[in-house]
């Protein structure tokens, strides 16, 4: 008998005293926790995530579609940045002046290592805990553009791409992407519970929220 | 399962030991309380925690009692996206199959997300006795292995060393193992990380295997989460070409819709923040995205035989928040180490006799390492009634009876060295049942409590060395009874 079998039977035997017409999945949980937590209009479900945002460290910067791309080149060159990895569809306009490194299959990790900051878009933005996600589509490229780099501008498109809660970004995401959900940068209190931003992902992580993009 | 760790003595003595250690209980008295008092507040921020709390109690037992069928469907849906899914019925099968996968790459070193699993299943150690080096890159997992040390606390194993003790260890530590210590390194916290982060990213560059736990497997869809602070779980599952995760049976849940309670409960119970830094999902391989090749190993060492426990059982609801470690009267002052295993505090003293059975010393000892307390069941996000296991456990280990071994029925004799305490449980029973020989009994030794002891004498020494022996009244309740009736009377309850 191999280990499946004999894990599988383990597990049946184990369970001899759960009766046939157990409660099915769908009446077995009562779903009466809340979709969100208080009623808020757009705005301050924006205004709760910029500061949710900010309360684990990311820095926010608001602006409109008309300002983005000398907002972000400011960001860029306020960081002395050189290099800016470019997921594929990232919109070209958003980004001048400034070398782009594309993401690409080939590139290995230390190649990677070596560039400055990345910019890219997000699939989805939670307010109440403060959290963006990737999900790798074409405005957010390979998981790993947004984890080697030091310098990790993320832009959301305000209000399109807010939602209130966790069980609201669900509903909204594709569990077959590998997805990557991000609350503010890289951090460990592993040594006496003290905070310590940037270990092993990026030390900075800024969120840019544009309105009519 | 194996982890028990070598000639570990039984919790009592080990506890003893630590609780003398002044720096050992400083460290664990300014952690556990910091990281209470932060839960408590980040709980207070959801207005409907108990509905969470019963959702996710609901959602996992759901999931136990039909195990089968959810086992199977998770593998169809890894095996659908492109995974491989492995069945491991012990630590040496599990360990087995990780160290061929690794074989089969060329490869002779990984990279490690931390994880509870390939902890119980002492997969470093076995791993390195196939002459592959398993490097841990959590920055509190690294700090034990470079440390030679054991994890002390689920969520942060290293809580018991300063950071004194830290940079000690790097100093020392880090060369031989890699890039290392930098010259002059202090031991504050920035620094310290910034020493590790520059130690860790050369192999993190080069890694071609990682190896990771999950926290979560959905069924319905065969994705793996993983949920991390600093940045090396997300290293390690997207840049290395082969993935390797192994996870026990326990970690389903039917829907991707359940997510959303166990995000909303894990980050703030454990860390308590309103969620993690990084949280990663990934469903079999992606083209041109992370690894190409994804392993699951499907782990059970002792798993299905705490199923087949009906009280038991619902241990198997943990989502290792280590919530229920922060509030223990009892972990806060003794200590991870005390515990003898990968999993300590409350969870573990209910955990670890079911896995590995209470045939050791060390394990039929845990189910008393408690005050009873109840602390560890208010903050369970899943609501594990901890102490009402920990009694069950006591009575298996006192009195024997039928439990499940390796999927066997089998009857557990009753423990060495509870003999006093049999026995006073049958003659007190045999009193209750009895009322003659109860109201001589408690009439006696009202009338001579002046000269009864302030300690027991024989076996019983121990037990009084730190308690106060219960105060016997000058009457028995029942003669202060029949003879004022409650008062009514107009006796004076003299």
């Amino acid at each position: 008998m191999n280990s499946r079998e004999q894990i599988l039977g383990r597990v049946r035997r184990a369970l001899t005293d759960v009766p046939k017409d157990d409660t099915a999945y769908e009446q077995a949980v009562s779903r009466d926790y809340l979709r969100e937590h208080g009623e808020r209009t757009v705005e301050e479900t924006v205004d709760l995530l910029a500061e949710n945002l900010a309360d684990y460290r990311a820095i926010v910067h608001r602006t409109d579609a008309a300002a983005l791309p000398s907002v972000l080149a400011g960001l860029l060159a306020a960081r002395g940045a050189r290099t800016v990895l470019v997921p594929p569809g990232l919109p070209s306009h958003w980004l001048t002046g400034v070398e782009q490194v594309p993401d690409r299959a080939e590139s290995t990790p230390h190649e990677l290592d070596g560039v400055d900051s990345v910019v890219t878009g997000c699939a989805v933005a939670i307010a109440e805990t403060g959290t963006i996600v990737l999900d790798g589509a074409p405005d957010q490229g390979r998981r790993r553009i947004t984890l080697v780099p030091d310098h990790h501008i993320c832009v959301v498109r305000v209000p399109d791409q807010v939602v209130s809660s966790v069980p609201q970004a669900l509903e909204r995401l594709d569990p077959a992407r590998p997805l990557t959900w991000i609350s503010g940068p890289s951090a460990t209190s592993d040594i006496e519970l003290d905070r310590v931003e940037g270990v092993h992902g990026p030390r900075t992580l800024e969120v840019v929220l544009v309105s009519g993009e | 399962m194996s982890g028990t760790y070598l000639g570990m003595p039984a919790f009592p003595a080990a506890a003893h030991e630590a609780v003398r250690d002044r720096t050992l209980r400083g460290n664990l008295r300014h952690a556990t309380h910091t990281i209470r008092a932060k839960r408590a507040k980040a709980v207070a921020e959801v207005s409907d925690w108990a509905a969470l709390r019963e959702a996710g109690r609901q959602i996992k037992d759901h999931t136990l009692r039909h195990l089968d069928r959810y086992l199977v469907q998770l593998e169809e849906s890894v095996t659908a996206a492109g995974g491989v899914v492995h069945w491991a019925a012990d630590a040496d099968e599990a360990n087995r199959i990780v160290a061929e996968l690794v074989r089969a790459t060329g490869e002779s070193e990984v990279v490690k997300v931390k994880s509870m699993a390939t902890q119980e299943i002492g997969l470093n150690e076995a791993l390195e006795a196939e002459g592959i080096r398993a490097y841990e890159t959590d920055l509190a997992e690294l700090i034990v292995q470079l440390g030679k040390d054991r994890p002390s606390h689920i969520l942060v194993p290293a809580i018991h060393r300063n950071r004194g003790e830290i940079r000690d260890i790097f100093r020392s530590e880090m060369a031989e193992w890699g890039r290392p210590a930098p010259e002059g390194l202090t031991d504050t916290p920035a620094e310290l990380a910034e020493a590790a982060r520059l130690h860790l990213r050369e192999k993190f560059l080069r890694a071609k295997v990682g190896i990771s736990g999950a926290n979560f497997m959905v069924a319905e869809t065969g994705t793996l989460v993983v949920v991390e602070s600093e940045g090396n779980g997300r290293m390690c599952v997207t840049l290395p070409e082969t993935l390797i995760s192994v996870v026990g049976i326990e970690k389903i849940v039917p829907t991707w819709r359940d997510l959303e309670v166990f995000l909303q409960t894990l980050p703030r119970s454990s860390t308590a923040e309103r969620m993690n830094p990084y949280t990663s999902t990934w469903t079999g391989t992606t083209d041109e995205d992370g690894p190409n090749t994804f392993h699951l190993v499907l782990l059970d060492n002792g798993r299905t035989d705490t199923l087949a426990d009906q009280v038991g059982r619902q241990a198997l609801r943990c989502i290792r928040c280590s919530a229920c470690l922060n509030v223990c009267p009892v972990y806060e002052r003794a200590g991870g180490h005390a515990y003898g295993s990968v999993y300590p505090g409350p969870i573990g003293a209910i955990l670890s006799p079911q896995l590995r059975g209470t045939q050791s010393e060390i394990d039929a000892s845990l189910p008393y390492a408690s005050s009873l307390c109840g602390a560890c069941y208010e903050v369970c996000p899943v609501a594990i009634d901890i102490p009402e296991v920990l009694v069950h456990l006591r009575e298996r280990v006192v009195q024997g009876g039928p439990v499940t071994r390796g999927g066997n029925k089998v009857v557990l004799r009753p423990a060495k060295g509870h003999a006093a305490e049999r026995a006073a449980m049958r003659a007190s029973r045999w009193a209750f049942g009895h009322p003659g020989v109860l109201r001589t009994g408690q009439r006696l030794a009202s009338r001579s409590r002046r000269f009864l002891p302030r300690t027991l004498p024989g076996p019983g020494r121990a037990w009084s060395a730190s308690r106060d022996l219960p105060q016997v009244p000058a009457e028995p309740f029942r003669d202060w009874w029949q003879r004022t009736r409650g008062g009514k009377d107009g006796g004076d309850g003299k």
